[in-house]
């Protein structure tokens, strides 16, 4: 029997959108037992039958005749969604309603739904991201907790409030309601923290991070597959995930060590994505104004578009990063606009900049603060300062990876 | 107000799972549509076809009924209306009239208790 690694966990998240739409979001729970109920038939019957020709295709038949049966044994309001429940009532209305929620267009408009509910304004985004991952992409408690690097308490912890906060609608998000736009960057953004996990975070596995992104992708891909969710915003942040996403392959090397953008080996960028970015971001200048989405892709495709570290646009760049202040004027954008400008106008320059941050303070814990002083230092041939510096950022490291890249930095002080 | 009962006779399953789809969704848009407007006192149920048929002081049972396909009774819905001429107008968006079928519509209750002719 020959099926793709992840092929039950990406199935998950359509089913259950699905049977939730029939069963409403009290019954969440449900619709998972029905889900894995499925899973544990197609095990059964596949072991012994051998595979069908659309393994797909013969979950959601199964799903959703197991459904059917539910809502003729329980037709009440106990297993149904409310507006839905006199249509259960009789086989004439029964049939053609699951029938139409198990079509292909309403089974993408559930999952757009449950992606909204999922970014309930009442939760978290930590709540909202964990939600995400394990009702839509099928992530279990532990691999949710290893992706970031939780302990499986607290996870479940954080995703059974989360399914308590959603039990208390009664059924998917609506998408013709008027305030929906404030809901779809809500959405947009927990689809950019789950890509930044992924790209930036701290799990040690790169296999994790990659299905991170990959998800990411994925979800992103629903929303710029509907009209009216298709905003400017909606293509930058697919436009980003995408430029961004074509680096991955060249971010570890072969033993797993972190690798800065000007040290990796370019050729190995994937360039169809890089092209698919480019053309997802001149569908996101119809906009009035840019969002820091559009300024991150802007940035990453002024990367994309160098064939080498040498060849890159830093002016450009600075005046990206200084647009992008005006809208996020976080230190840690202000630090990376500062290592831009050190590459344009030499590290004394950039370290002046570094300087010039009003609230370094903030900075005190993120390892990358000290390690750019570092680096700054090491070009300005100060070995000594400079290792200081890559002590300081080895002792605020988040992770072992982290960890391996500040060690070789260090190392590196000693060679010069 | 008064309740009449539809019977609908020589309702035809469709040949494909999708023509069946496409066909089950006509139903179901047209009973949607009697019930929004409450004209419906339930939706009623198809029948399966075939059956058993009791009969006479001897009970009898056979397999049945043996009617036509197009005589079977194939399923029924309850309707609320003022009278019978306005449920014979509820019933003209019927899909079982592209099957060739027909609705029968007969007035619930006692002879003589309602309106009923």
């Amino acid at each position: 029997m020959e099926i793709e690694a992840h092929f039950f966990r990406h199935e998950s998240g359509r089913i259950v959108a699905t049977l939730t739409r029939l069963f409403g979001m009290r019954n969440l729970a449900l619709a998972e037992d029905v889900v894995q109920d499925a899973f544990c038939r197609a095990m059964e019957t596949w072991e012994s039958n051998g595979l069908p020709r659309n393994p797909s295709a013969w979950l959601m038949t199964t799903a959703k005749n197991r459904a059917m049966d539910l809502l003729r044994r329980e037709r009440t309001a106990r297993a149904a969604e409310p507006e839905l429940v006199r249509l259960f009532e009789s086989e004439w209305t029964l049939v053609p309603t699951v029938d139409e929620a198990f079509s292909k267009d309403a089974v993408i408009d559930s999952q757009l739904r449950m992606m909204f509910s999922c970014c309930h304004p009442e939760l978290a985004q930590e709540g909202q991201v964990a939600l995400i991952l394990h009702i839509l992409c099928g992530f279990s408690v532990k691999e949710i907790a290893q992706a970031f690097v939780s302990s499986h308490a607290a996870i479940e912890k954080r995703i059974t409030r989360a399914k308590q906060q959603l039990a208390e609608s009664a059924n998917l998000f609506d998408l013709t309601v008027p305030n929906y736009q404030s809901r779809l960057s809500a959405v947009l953004e927990a689809l950019y923290l789950l890509f930044n996990e992924g790209y930036h975070g701290s799990s040690p596995e790169a296999a994790v991070r990659k299905e991170l992104c990959q998800e990411a992708i994925r979800l992103v891909n629903i929303l710029t597959g509907h009209p009216r969710l298709a905003t400017p915003s909606t293509y930058a942040l697919a436009a980003l995930m995408y430029l961004n996403a074509a680096r991955l392959p060249t971010r570890l090397d072969g033993s797993g060590n972190l690798v800065t953008l000007f040290y990796q080996d370019r050729s190995l960028w994937d360039h169809q994505l890089i092209a698919d970015g480019e053309a997802l971001l001149d569908l996101s200048a119809a906009g009035t104004e840019p969002t820091k989405y559009h300024l991150e892709a802007a940035i990453s495709c002024t990367h994309a578009r160098a064939s080498q570290n040498e060849d890159t646009d830093w002016q450009l760049i600075i005046s990206l990063y200084d647009m992008l202040i005006t809208i996020d004027p976080s230190p840690v954008i202000l630090l990376n606009r500062a290592i831009a400008v050190a590459q344009l106008y030499g590290p004394e320059r950039g370290l002046q900049e570094i300087l010039d941050i009003s609230d370094l303070e903030r900075l005190s814990s993120y390892p990358f603060y000290p390690a750019t002083l570092g680096e700054f230092q090491l070009r300005l041939g100060n070995c000594l300062v400079a290792k200081a510096h890559f002590a300081t950022a080895l002792s605020v490291a988040r992770n072992a990876m982290e960890r391996n890249f500040l060690q070789r930095r260090f190392d590196a002080c000693r060679e010069n | 107000m008064n309740e009449y009962v539809y019977l609908y006779r020589g309702y035809e399953p469709a040949a494909s799972s999708e023509e069946m789809q496409k066909k089950t969704a006509k139903w179901m848009a047209w009973l949607k549509d009697l019930s929004d407007k409450g004209h419906l006192k339930s939706f009623g149920e198809p029948l399966q076809p075939g059956g058993k048929v009791v009969k006479g002081k001897k009970k009898q049972v056979t397999d049945g009924p043996y009617a036509e396909a197009k005589d079977v009774v194939g399923g029924y819905s309850i309707i609320i209306a003022k009278d019978i001429d306005e449920a014979v107008i509820f019933s003209l968006g019927c899909p079982i009239f592209e099957d060739g079928g027909s609705v029968e519509v007969r007035t619930i209750g006692q002879p003589g208790t309602t309106d009923g002719n």
